[in-house]
């Protein structure tokens, strides 16, 4: 079973940290296909948060397909991303190495890459919803 | 489903000074709403009223659907935890359990008891003994046990250290998973309201400064940095909460239900904790005289004046509702 | 609630019967060592006529435990102030009303059951105390033959001044809101009400008069003590007042004698410049022997100043409470005050309705 935690700093809404957390854990492993998710109750009992946070995170989860919902047992994993590990990305993270490399050479520092890369994540994420 | 709370025109007078006045609220059940607001400002006195501890002096009041009053059924069906939880210092955690089951025709005395057991309150303490946290808790569990279908808590955690008060609010959190409880908690400190509520009431200079979902408060209310310009010269649906400026830039707190398109402004989103900040910073701002009714966005810099009323609302000064 | 309410009044009420038992145990063993007494001395002295003797010994045994007739006196007093007063007062000043009054009992509900609960203990208490007390000490009383001196340390009028100050305590606390000086408060309207009763007592119903014509000191002339003359019928009466009037009512005395300023000669008259004159009824009209200035046996003097009182009508005036009143004031003592405690209850379900929603 695995533990969420909050960051209240990050800027990060909690109910996104916690789809975030979900699909972190998928994705390294720790969660496989049956393995139920923390209840609602504990999740708050710990975290001290609305317990329709975590009722919005999960079913997030549950429309992406990942958990489903069985009522009065709990809340399922139904698939994982392990599958898509990290390491089969190998040559995306290589291209993504030789361009900090060429970001650093023009003279950019840490912030403004972070700020670069964020600002162009963004646009291209609207552009794909428009 | 009836609403936890509706409120219209109440007011509360103390001689000459009003308490609370001209509030107007309609919060829906199921949802922890946060009441906060500066010392004075009313928060107390909206939650005695909603008990039945004290009598509007003007408009109506319905909680659940009923007006509070000397009635076993709708004392019954409200639960209420008092500021600085009073308890009866002779009495121990078990007179009080005891004292709960005889005047509680719901009582859950399994619950009562586990709790207890779960928080680890010697059942043979005499309450007057315990400290802050534990008064607050055992306070809790006698809230809770009588299963009330809405909380009422008049600054819970004010006098709580950090660790008391992360265990209270996970012992508040918990029973609402397990009961679908409506909650109405009051504080002056914002943070802790951030983790916990989904409604919050902005109660500052005696009166509601803005209602509403946060989800939605927060996806309607913005930061907006740019260049000195005049706010007035932004487009009608812009409503100014807050303007600063220095000789070169200008920052605004606004709300706008649409998307920002002037590309002048960086948008920035806002924190609950700025939000309620910006709307108490204007109620300070201009004190209890709501009379003059701004036109369009022109709050000025120290004016509390209000704008016309939010989307469809009750029409009432200093009132702004969103669903 | 009635449980809610015996656990917080439990300590409060365990120590007071607990006394109350007490005392109980001391009377019940001393009592029937009077009553003997009574029987073997006192019963058959008039046979011996050693009454006084009798009497006195009976009197005089367990003064200590006369004493406690001090404390029907002073118990409906601590009633009010230690139960009565706090009974709101600490609810309404510690706070603990917000808890009191938001679990699934009415306040009316709450109020009526501790009212009527500690209400009841009180007057239990007192009766139970005036009860003890009267069965203990009724040979004493029958010597004594007394019953209006100890009015109210004997008889059912405890229990209307225990009813009375619980109410009036908690209708201090719930209007001042803070114990002490609710109970200040109590305690002072208490004695207040209790001395204001004393008064009103003998003039409940018209007290009886006796009148007789006042005679003169001495027929043989002599100055003397006051002559009075007039005493109730019954010894045990309650004497309200004994005064000598004059013709139109007014009192110019006390109890067989005349209030004279200076100049006096003899008992009764003053002398200035030649007629005798009564201070305050008049010249006396008839005539009299020639006086001398000291005051040597004269019988015409007398009999001149015999004539002098009964032309004025200066007479003696008696006014008495009989011993067949007794139990009728005790009854209305007791309506009075526990009336004024039920008025006191009822103002304050009233006022609580007004106060709160």
């Amino acid at each position: 079973m695995i533990e969420f935690h909050l960051d209240a700093r990050s800027g990060v809404s909690p109910y996104q940290q916690i789809v975030q957390q979900v699909r972190h854990a998928l994705r390294l492993g720790l969660l496989h296909e049956g393995d139920q998710l923390p209840t609602v109750k504990d999740v708050v009992a710990r975290l001290a948060i609305n317990p329709n946070t975590v009722l919005k995170a999960y079913k997030e989860l549950e429309h992406a397909g990942l958990v489903a919902a069985r009522p009065g047992i709990g809340t399922f994993v139904t698939a994982t991303l392990s599958d898509v590990s990290l390491t089969a990305h190998g040559p995306l993270r290589q291209e993504l190495r030789r361009w900090l490399l060429k970001a650093r050479r023009a003279g950019l520092d840490d912030e403004s890459i972070e700020a670069l890369f964020r600002d162009a994540f963004r646009s291209s994420g609207a552009e794909d919803v428009a | 489903m009836t609403d936890l709370m509706t409120a219209s025109g109440l007011g509360k007078r103390y001689g000459r000074r009003w308490a609370l006045a001209d509030c107007t609220l309609r919060v829906p059940q199921g949802r922890v709403a946060g009441l906060v607001g500066p010392n004075g400002a009313g928060k107390t006195t909206l939650l005695h009223m909603a008990v039945g501890l004290e009598k509007p002096t003007t408009g109506t009041l319905e909680v659940l659907g009923g007006r509070p009053r000397d009635d076993a059924g709708q004392i019954g069906r409200v639960g209420f935890l008092a500021q600085d939880t009073p308890v009866y210092s002779r009495l121990s955690v078990a007179d009080h359990l005891r004292m709960g089951a005889w005047t509680n025709p719901n009582w859950d005395a399994g619950l009562a008891a586990r709790r207890i057991g779960e928080l680890g309150l010697p059942p043979g303490q005499r309450a007057g003994k315990m400290s802050g946290g534990q008064r607050a808790q055992l306070a809790l569990t006698v809230a809770m046990a009588k299963r009330p279908e809405v909380l009422i808590l008049d600054e819970p955690v004010a006098s709580l250290d950090p660790l008391a008060r992360r265990e209270f609010l996970q012992l508040l959190m918990a029973t609402i998973a397990e009961d679908k409880l409506s909650v109405m908690l009051s504080s002056h400190l914002v943070a802790d309201l951030e983790r916990v509520c989904d409604y919050i009431i902005v109660l500052a200079s005696s009166r509601v400064q803005v209602a509403g979902e946060v989800d939605a408060l927060l996806a309607t209310h913005w930061r907006l940095t740019g260049p000195r310009r005049d706010p007035r010269t932004l487009p009608a649906d812009f409503d100014v909460i807050e303007e600063s400026h220095t000789d070169v830039q200008t920052t605004l707190v606004a709300r706008c239900d649409g998307p920002v398109h002037d590309p002048a402004w960086t948008v920035g989103e806002l924190s609950l904790e700025d939000l309620v900040l910006a709307y108490m910073r204007r109620a300070r701002g201009g004190g209890l005289a709501s009379g003059r009714g701004a036109g369009d966005g022109d709050t000025g810099n120290g004016d509390g004046g209000n704008g016309e009323g939010g989307n469809g609302d009750s029409g009432s000064r200093g009132l702004r509702v969103l669903r | 609630m009635i449980q809610l309410t015996w656990r917080q009044f439990r300590a409060q009420a365990m120590a007071s019967f607990g006394l109350l038992a007490v005392i109980a145990v001391v009377l019940a063993v001393t009592g029937p060592h009077l009553v003997q007494i009574y029987d073997t001395s006192v019963a058959p002295c008039a046979a011996h006529n050693d009454c006084a003797a009798a009497d006195n010994a009976l009197v005089n045994h367990d003064h200590f435990l006369q004493g406690l007739g001090i404390v029907l006196v002073v118990v409906p007093g601590l009633i009010g102030v230690f139960w009565g007063a706090p009974l709101l007062a600490r609810e309404l000043e510690t706070g603990t009303y917000k808890l009191a009054w938001t679990q699934g009992v009415t306040r009316r509900r709450w109020l009526a059951v501790k009212l009527g609960l500690v209400g009841l203990a009180s007057v239990a208490v007192a009766g139970l105390l005036s009860l003890m007390l009267t069965w203990w000490a009724s040979p004493i009383d029958r010597v004594n033959a007394d019953p209006f001196g100890l009015f109210d340390q004997r008889g059912i009028v405890p229990l209307g001044y225990a009813a009375f100050a619980f109410a009036l305590g908690v209708t201090a606390g719930m209007l001042l809101r803070r114990t002490l000086p609710a109970m200040v408060v109590t305690i002072a309207v208490f004695a207040a009400a209790r001395l204001g009763m004393i008064w009103l007592r003998w003039r409940l119903f018209a007290p009886l008069r006796l009148v007789a014509q006042l005679r003169f000191p001495n027929a043989s002339g002599h100055a003397g003590s006051p002559v009075q003359q007039l005493g109730p019928p019954n010894p045990a009466d309650f004497v309200i007042s004994n005064v000598t009037i004059n013709g139109a009512g007014k009192v110019i005395g006390p109890q067989g004698a005349i209030d004279l300023g200076n100049g006096m000669y003899g008992l009764g008259l003053r002398v200035n410049h030649g007629q005798p004159s009564v201070p305050g009824a008049g010249v006396c009209p008839n005539a009299f022997p020639p006086l001398t200035r000291n005051a040597t046996p004269n019988p015409g003097l007398a009999k001149a100043g015999q004539v002098c009182f009964d032309k004025l009508g200066i007479r003696e005036l008696l006014t008495y409470v009989p011993t067949t009143r007794y139990w009728p004031l005790q009854w209305c003592e007791l309506a009075i005050f526990t009336g004024l405690a039920l008025v006191l209850a009822g103002f304050t379900f009233v006022w609580l309705r007004r106060r709160f929603p």
